[in-house]
């Protein structure tokens, strides 16, 4: 019988015994063992199990841990001797002492939230992120990394043209991985538990020996040194991973060591790559199989499967790099995005929520609220009710979770996709990306009107810096709005065509200087890669637009003939409030960036993608940006990612999230990041109320075919009590979500923690 | 004839405590009452430059409907809804015609036996799902001299739609010094217990953040003291409303 062939059981190797499938024994698919092997839950959270002892000792080591790492200014300890690797530490634990209860082991360096040294991004920032924080790397390396062997940032500069120097000075382009590593690449690290490294080792070899015909053309040798590179580091992870003791070149035989053999791929990505996003994928389901299995053959009780999942997010939890003070002004509160999502549902419909989605949640109750990992749902309205109301109950209390719409993600990316840093996805162990940061757009909207000629820098003569094309500036006192959609259209070109430009040069340095080999040995050799852009300053230039065309825009100029502020005279919709006059130019914006962008050749013939996602440089972005049409101040931040402006939104909440929805995730590959701050009050009275009125607006969100949420669930009291009182112990965890991730609020500048406040929380009395 | 306006003070896309479900509320301009503690004085005036048609709002409303899930709808909140009650038939038999749910928040202050109140009052309830009917104070003196009026016709309602099998949430707000006292709940406890018809009893907390909107329109605030109910008396009010041990 038919049936009978496709659903027979393997008899395969041991480690592999009772699971179903036959395509993922013989080559890489875990997304075919998933699907064959996991079983769907529809119950409620009444199974979970509560923290077991060693859970509430080493989490409370770690916190007290966490408390000296503020007191000494936010890093407990930076690496000064040793260049980070694989096997460059030998073990290392939560705490020496209690290493015996520790379910998962392995951390970057030898001690813990100690930060490592990794040079290979620039030699000039790692030893600034020393030095900022009282460590002085030892000075050998200077001449190792300056003499010897060059560094990605050094390479990068080597070539960037005088014009690109410019747009960088000035900020139109900003946040560009040239100063530390693009990260955003998630290395399939299922694949150590499924296959073990063996086997992982071997299909990279045959790889290889199909890479070309013996004609040495620039891709094939340097594909061919890829695939070199990558066998070497599954080499590295196990001699990594045996100096735990465990020997990982099999597939992992239970859920213990499924756990730990993924954590060690992780942990591997983690020891070489300071990446802005580190991100853990889609491993809820897949370790769900393992627990089911234990449970089943009665090896594993419910507390020691939760205990598992514990341990393993505890780990996630103290994942830290070294960072210089203007990243952290980018990206705030010490992110590393170690993303991880649950839920989902399959290509044939069936949900793809298990019990282990439950646990992962239920770190949050069991550890508490944390800001790592990324704890990402992946959302549809057609998730198990139960689900989507404990995953809502969760969100009320910790402000720790946020969503994305499965609906709109999966026929672009499948049903085995990760979430590679905030909200951007890629297919698991199929793709890599090229994070390239953002344009700014609203600082283009301001060449636009005055001809290339930036509003806040000046050159060396004491005049605007001419960074931009010198196009005919607008002359006229009062903005007209074909005029300025004439000239911003060019400008746009110019913008598009010089970021697309920057990013190839500096993806390609990026490959060749800084190769993230680890997390490309977990990902197929034949490779999609996507070519990440970003839009910042969305809404500021949605809402200047309409206040040139509804109302009258009469423009300030300084001396020299600059235009440097600007009046309105006259109301005009905004967007955020579910008026298509506002919100259909967003949807035109949006549109006319990508298909700017798309003209373009992109590196590795990548495909490219955008997002309107700002995480926290929406105040970097700000400060360098002049006063804008729609009456947002000179400097003052932007909103964040694709937010409506601060006091735009009139309507109340909905109003505000079917603007957003609007926006063709189509164009937006990248991802359109929205967050939202919920009052407590204003979501019902009771408890019950809360979680179920929540689920109604994410349904009622995504159903439109929006992309993410971000959902805080707290009043500004709190927030402003937090900032004046931040040695409050409930304070130590308190956690929000900003633009795709989340962050300790007390961990945010104050700059940050004003502007946070400032945000128009959904309140009403 | 001209079609019916009704007369807006603000729209509000996210109701979430305003009944059933989220839901899409219309808070309409004027009101007779004049609580001490009320939190939108600006909903008082019946004048505004605000109007619109019933299509014009249910149209508005229906884009929010896929948040509305099974018990979801629309929300008629003040200044006095009833005031408006012409407007209000036209609005709620067209959403009715819609498949939308209906609900009416009240105080109650404009009913009245008499006609024409009274038959566009009952036509009114053959499209209405719920009321959330707000009792300012059980006692007819001490009602008086809070929001200006007296309750005998509040009450009388409240005893008509219990006839009708009108559902209704029965809401109070919890003042300290003015509602906050166990014998005026235990009387309002005995009024509710004569009713049939109710599915909801709430307590909201009384705050003081609107205070801004009066000194905003020069009107004296004279509760400037009176701080919010401690959560003890909220849930002390709160069993004695609803008839639970102690």
């Amino acid at each position: 019988m038919r049936m009978a062939q496709t659903e027979r059981v393997f008899a395969m190797r041991e480690e592999w015994r009772g699971f179903k499938g036959n395509k993922w024994t013989d080559e890489v698919n875990v997304r075919e063992f998933i699907q064959k092997n996991y079983e769907p839950y529809e119950g409620d959270e009444s199974f979970l199990a509560g923290p077991t002892e060693a859970t509430d000792k080493l989490w409370g080591r770690l916190q007290e841990l966490q408390k000296e790492e503020r007191a000494r200014g936010g890093v407990l300890e930076c690496e000064t001797e040793v260049v980070s690797g694989l096997t460059a530490y030998g073990p290392g634990y939560i705490d020496e002492s209690m290493k015996d209860l520790e379910k998962v082991v392995g951390i970057q360096t030898d001690k813990p939230l100690k930060r490592a040294f990794m040079p290979y991004g620039g030699i000039k920032m790692a030893e600034e992120a020393a030095e900022t924080y009282g460590y002085k790397v030892n000075e050998k390396f200077h001449k190792i990394f300056t003499e010897y062997h060059k560094t990605h940032n050094a390479a990068v500069f080597d070539a960037y043209t005088p014009e690109m120097k410019a747009a960088r000075h000035s900020h139109i382009v900003t946040g560009l991985p040239d100063t530390y590593g693009r990260g955003r690449i998630v290395g399939d690290y299922r694949r150590v538990a499924l296959y073990g490294i063996d086997f992982l080792m071997e299909e990279k070899k045959k790889d290889f020996s199909f890479c070309g015909d013996g004609t040495m053309t620039d891709d094939i040798i340097r594909q061919r040194e890829e695939i070199a590179e990558q066998i070497r580091a599954l080499q590295g992870m196990k001699a990594m991973a045996s100096s735990y003791g465990y020997d990982i070149s099999g597939p992992a035989k239970n859920a213990k060591e499924a756990v730990q053999w993924l954590y060690f791929g992780y942990l591997a990505a983690i020891k070489t790559q300071n990446g802005a996003a580190m991100s853990v994928g889609r491993i809820s389901t897949f370790l769900d199989i393992y627990i089911s299995r234990d449970l089943k053959e009665g090896t594993l009780t419910e507390a020691e499967a939760q205990e598992l999942i514990d341990h393993l997010v505890l780990k996630f939890r103290m994942v830290k790099f070294a960072r210089i003070p203007s990243y952290n002004q980018l990206f705030s509160g010490d992110p590393v995005w170690a993303t991880l999502e649950v839920a989902g549902i399959g290509m044939d419909g069936r949900s793809m929520v298990t019990r282990n989605d439950y646990r992962f949640l239920h770190t949050l109750e069991n550890m508490g609220p944390s800001p790592e990992p990324n704890l990402t749902v992946l959302y549809s309205s057609r998730l198990p009710e139960s689900f989507k109301q404990y995953a809502a109950k969760i969100s009320v209390n910790t402000s720790s979770v946020q969503y994305e719409n499965d609906d709109v993600m999966k026929p672009v990316w499948g049903d085995d996709y990760s979430i590679c840093c905030c909200v951007s996805a890629t297919q698991t162990g199929k793709e890599m990306q090229f994070f390239g940061a953002r344009a700014n757009l609203a600082k283009c909207l301001l060449y636009a009107i005055n001809g290339g000629r930036d509003e806040k820098f000046f050159d060396k003569n004491g005049n605007h810096m001419q960074v931009g094309p010198e196009y005919a500036p607008i002359t006229s006192e009062y903005l007209d709005y074909g005029e300025v959609m004439h000239k911003y259209d060019l400008m746009l070109d110019w913008l598009a065509g010089l970021y697309v430009n920057i990013l190839n040069l500096i993806q390609y340095m990026h490959d060749k200087y800084y190769y993230e080999a680890a997390e490309m040995a977990l990902i197929d050799t034949d490779v999609r890669r996507t070519f990440a852009t970003g839009i910042a300053g969305f809404s500021h230039v949605v809402d200047s637009l309409s206040a040139i065309k509804y109302a009258k825009v009469k423009t300030v100029r300084d001396a020299s003939g600059l235009v440097t502020d600007y009046q309105i005279e006259g109301d005009f919709p905004r967007y955020g409030n579910d008026d298509e006059r506002a919100d259909e130019i967003a949807v035109w914006l949006l549109k006319e960036f990508m298909n700017k962008i798309r003209k373009h050749h992109t590196y590795r013939n990548s495909e490219p993608t955008t997002s309107i996602l700002t995480i926290t440089s929406n105040v970097v972005y700000g400060k360098a940006t002049g006063a804008l049409p729609d009456g947002r101040e000179a400097y003052a931040p932007f909103a964040p990612g694709a937010n409506p402006a601060y006091g735009a939104e009139k309507n109340g909440l909905l109003a505000s999230l079917n603007s957003v929805a609007k926006l063709p995730y189509e164009y937006a590959l990248d991802g359109i990041s929205n967050t939202q701050t919920i009052n407590p009050g204003a979501l019902g009275h009771s408890a019950e109320e809360r979680k179920v009125n929540l689920a109604r607006v994410l349904d009622g969100y995504f159903d439109q075919g929006a992309h993410h949420l971000n959902v805080n669930v707290f009043g500004v009291e709190k927030l402003k009590d937090a900032m004046e009182h931040p040695e409050k112990p409930e304070y130590a965890n308190f956690t929000i979500r900003v633009s795709g991730y989340a962050v300790k609020f007390i961990d945010l500048t104050r700059e940050q923690q004003l502007d946070v406040i400032a945000r128009n929380a959904h309140e009403r009395m | 004839m001209d079609e019916v306006k009704g007369r807006i003070h603000s729209l509000e896309t996210f109701g979430s405590v305003d009944g059933p479900g989220v839901r899409f509320v219309i808070f309409l301009q004027g009101c007779m009452m004049r609580c001490a503690y009320c939190h939108n004085v600006d909903t008082w005036g019946r004048e505004t430059d605000n109007v619109k048609t019933a299509d014009e709002l249910l149209g508005q409303a229906e884009r929010y409907r896929s948040y509305w899930g099974s018990d979801g709808g629309i929300t008629v909140s003040g200044g006095e809804a009833l005031l408006q009650m012409d407007f209000l038939l036209e609005l709620f038999r067209k959403a009715k015609a819609r498949g939308i749910g209906t609900c009416i928040d009240t105080a109650g202050q404009p009913f009245t036996r008499e006609e024409p109140f009274f038959s566009k009052f009952r036509e009114l309830m053959e499209n209405t799902d719920l009321l959330l009917v707000d009792i300012k104070h059980i006692d007819p003196v001490q009602h008086r001299k809070l929001t200006g009026w007296g309750n005998e016709n509040i009450l009388d309602m409240l005893r008509l739609l219990s006839d009708m099998g009108k559902p209704v949430w029965i809401r109070q707000v919890l003042v300290p010094g003015i509602t906050d006292d166990d014998g005026y709940l235990r009387q309002t406890r005995a009024f509710i217990e004569t009713l049939s018809n109710v599915q909801r009893i709430e307590i909201l907390p009384y705050h003081a953040l609107g205070i801004y909107k009066w000194e905003k329109l020069g009107i004296p605030y004279t509760l400037g003291d009176t701080e919010s109910p401690a959560p003890e008396r909220v849930a002390n009010a709160e069993r004695i409303l609803r008839g639970e041990r102690a």
